[in-house]
């Protein structure tokens, strides 16, 4: 009798073993795994959080007479000045810029990237080098072929003389601008999408049509759902940049519209300013991180 | 009124069906007609078109010649989402961001049926196919079983004038499968709906099926009840395709006579031009074994060499070679009866009506 009543106790024991042993496993990979990753943190601590630190105690100093810096006595200053009128329309400029370009990254991208994610394998990927190919060229020159192709003699101009509607000039303008970003974070845009719609099923596409549901009801109630992570990657892939974009302002846009990243370099270099130019740093920093928490929270979602 | 007016309406009738994709002839000129409440079978090899016919009648590919009718109405150039007909698709294709409740209630919504309507359809079909209990789920908390019956409900739940299922048991194990043929061959005669649904395994078309519909290269070869297919097949991929059988190369003498390819005649009816290639197609458990000079006189015969015995439980299978062809003969596992050993000359024997003659 004892000997049967014993024999499960003992087998239990043996059960329970693997259990304890998958968890030190574990707790090993994770300790190789962390130093692996030192050398990444060092790199980080030293180049990002250090100098981060710096800005952040710049933003709360004050600017001396002399165009220097007095890193005693702090105030919020320099966060006070970003409520002043000139900087807020800087500010809510550069949001609306960077929101419109976002949206127009995002519909141009969206049926690109579902054309894209339906072809054949080796169509795809031909498309996708398509799509890099940009990049193989300075992104600097490419914002002057730009002034080139928007300038006075360019073939905008040109277009838009030999369909009659006069001589229009885009240069330094604000859409020049937007152009500039459409063309510049496209990319971005294209790459995440297509990377979330190329894993959807395309059989539920189907599926949505069996039951009754229109061309526009399946994108909204099945595609659109169901590529979110994509769109949300794409979206703040695509504003984040736009937000402090600096080159392509500078080369394409005018006098007038002076945006964000400008900003803070001539808060920097010619006003010599640096606590304003380090808060408004930190305020664009600030922004960023909202939109990236916003993307880890809705994109482990639902998928 | 018009004598053709009480002749009852096909639920669906394809009418020289061809489905082109570039140079590729997927469906080549079907005709078919599916009555009214019929759970019809289309059978055949992957690649023989059966899919094909099936999503052509769903709305998801259009014919490149030919009429589709539904219930009378012509609906080849129709989009999926204007058909009186719904899909079981082979994984299911459940939405995956949507709980099974959203997922039956989608076709409903999208047709705009009032929402306290909605609600009590959608319980009813969650009922029928009894997932009570699961409506907040999402598909990928549910076993393979279940999700095949929230993809059953899904289609149901619009009361769909002809519910076409595209493999609908080929993701699960066989218990399952074994299980489902009879719950969904309930279901049918519970809602009345006509089924359409394709398959490979000849077992689930003649277990399931009012009628089946044999397909290989895009052709529909026959149509008929089970027993009229697995009895008397048009030809011999319809005969070798639907279950088991022995297939003995012939050529015909005359009206009721047949050569076989050793040079014996043998008697075997078939109405085919006299020198054609055919058949004889003769079901293992159709056939006889005795020792060779022991045949009744009422059955005819050839002999061979036994070369193997398969012990089934329930029966036994034994191989013959004849030389210049091999023959299956299957015997209930009785007790007393005629067991040769391997290597034994015996006569594999059979009555007239236990074979056909068909076309090679």
């Amino acid at each position: 009798m004892t000997t049967v009543a014993d024999r499960p106790t003992g087998l239990e024991e043996g059960v329970l073993a693997t259990p304890e042993f998958e968890k030190a496993a574990a707790r090993a990979a994770s300790r190789r795994g962390l130093l692996l990753s030192l050398p990444a943190y060092a790199y980080l601590a030293v180049f990002f959080a250090v100098p981060l630190g710096i800005v952040l105690i710049y933003s709360f100093a004050t600017r001396n007479r002399f165009g220097g810096t007095d890193l005693s006595g702090w105030n919020l200053d320099a966060y006070r000045k970003l409520g002043e009128p000139i900087v807020r329309d800087i500010l809510f400029r550069s949001l609306w810029l960077a929101a419109l370009t976002t949206l127009i990254c995002l519909v141009v991208a969206y049926p690109f990237a579902y054309f894209i994610a339906t072809r054949p394998p080796v169509v795809r990927n031909l498309m996708l080098v398509f799509v890099m190919i940009p990049f193989w060229t300075n992104f600097l020159v490419r914002n002057y072929a730009w002034r080139v192709l928007l300038g006075n003699d360019g073939l905008f101009t040109n277009i838009s003389e030999a369909l009659g509607l006069g001589e229009r000039e885009l240069l330094f303008t604000t859409s020049a601008v937007v152009i500039g970003l459409v063309y510049g974070f496209l990319p971005f845009m294209v790459l995440p999408l297509y990377a979330s719609i190329e894993r959807i099923d395309l059989s539920l596409i189907e599926a949505s049509r069996d039951l009754y549901a229109s061309g526009t009801q399946t994108f909204r109630r099945v595609l659109l759902p169901l590529s979110m992570p994509g769109v949300i990657a794409g979206s703040i892939l695509v504003f984040v940049p736009s937000l402090g974009a600096y080159v392509t302002p500078e080369i394409l846009g005018g006098a007038k519209t002076t945006l964000l990243g400008s900003y803070i370099v001539t808060q920097f270099l010619t006003a010599r300013n640096w606590p304003v130019g380090a808060s408004l740093s930190f305020v664009l920093m600030a922004v960023m991180l909202v939109a990236t928490l916003v993307y880890f929270r809705t994109g482990g979602k639902n998928l | 009124m018009n004598a053709g007016a009480s002749e009852p309406i096909a639920a669906v009738r394809l009418a020289g069906i061809t489905k082109r994709f570039s140079d590729v002839v997927a469906v080549d000129s079907v005709n078919l007609e599916i009555a009214d409440g019929e759970f019809f079978a289309l059978l055949g090899p992957s690649g023989c078109g059966k899919t094909t016919t099936l999503r052509m009648i769903a709305g998801l590919e259009f014919p490149t010649e030919g009429s589709l009718k539904i219930f009378g109405d012509e609906a080849g150039t129709l989009p999926a989402n204007k058909r009186p007909v719904n899909t079981v698709f082979q994984d299911y294709a459940l939405f995956p961001h949507m709980a099974v409740e959203a997922n039956v209630a989608f076709g409903l919504k999208m047709q705009r049926v009032p929402k306290h309507e909605i609600a009590g359809r959608v319980r009813e079909a969650i009922r029928l196919v009894r997932l009570e209990g699961l409506e907040q789920r999402r598909s990928r908390q549910l076993s393979g079983g279940q999700r095949q019956r929230v993809a059953l409900a899904r289609a149901l739940v619009n009361r769909p004038k002809v519910l076409l299922l595209d493999e609908p048991l080929g993701a699960l194990d066989l218990k399952l499968r074994q299980e489902m043929q009879g719950e969904l061959k309930a279901l049918q005669r519970e809602v009345g709906i006509t089924f359409v649904f394709v398959t490979h395994d000849q077992e689930e078309a003649l277990t399931m099926a009012d009628r089946i519909g044999v397909m290989n290269e895009g052709r529909l070869l026959q149509v008929g009840t089970p027993a009229e297919i697995y009895e008397h097949p048009v030809n011999r991929f319809v005969a070798d395709f639907i279950g088991q059988t022995n297939l003995l190369d012939a050529s015909v003498v005359s009206n009721d006579t047949v050569c076989l390819a050793n040079g014996d005649h043998i008697d075997g009816h078939c109405d085919l031009p006299v020198g054609t290639r055919v058949a004889v197609c003769l079901r293992p458990e159709r056939a006889g074994m005795h020792p060779p000079e022991e045949v009744p006189a009422d059955r005819q015969s050839v002999v061979g060499r036994l070369e193997g015995v398969t012990y089934l439980g329930n029966a036994l299978v034994y191989t013959v070679s004849l030389g210049w062809a091999r023959l299956e003969v299957r015997r209930e596992n009785q007790p007393g009866g005629y067991r040769p050993p391997v290597g034994e000359e015996v006569a594999v024997s059979w009555t007239l009506d236990a074979i056909s003659v068909v076309r090679a």
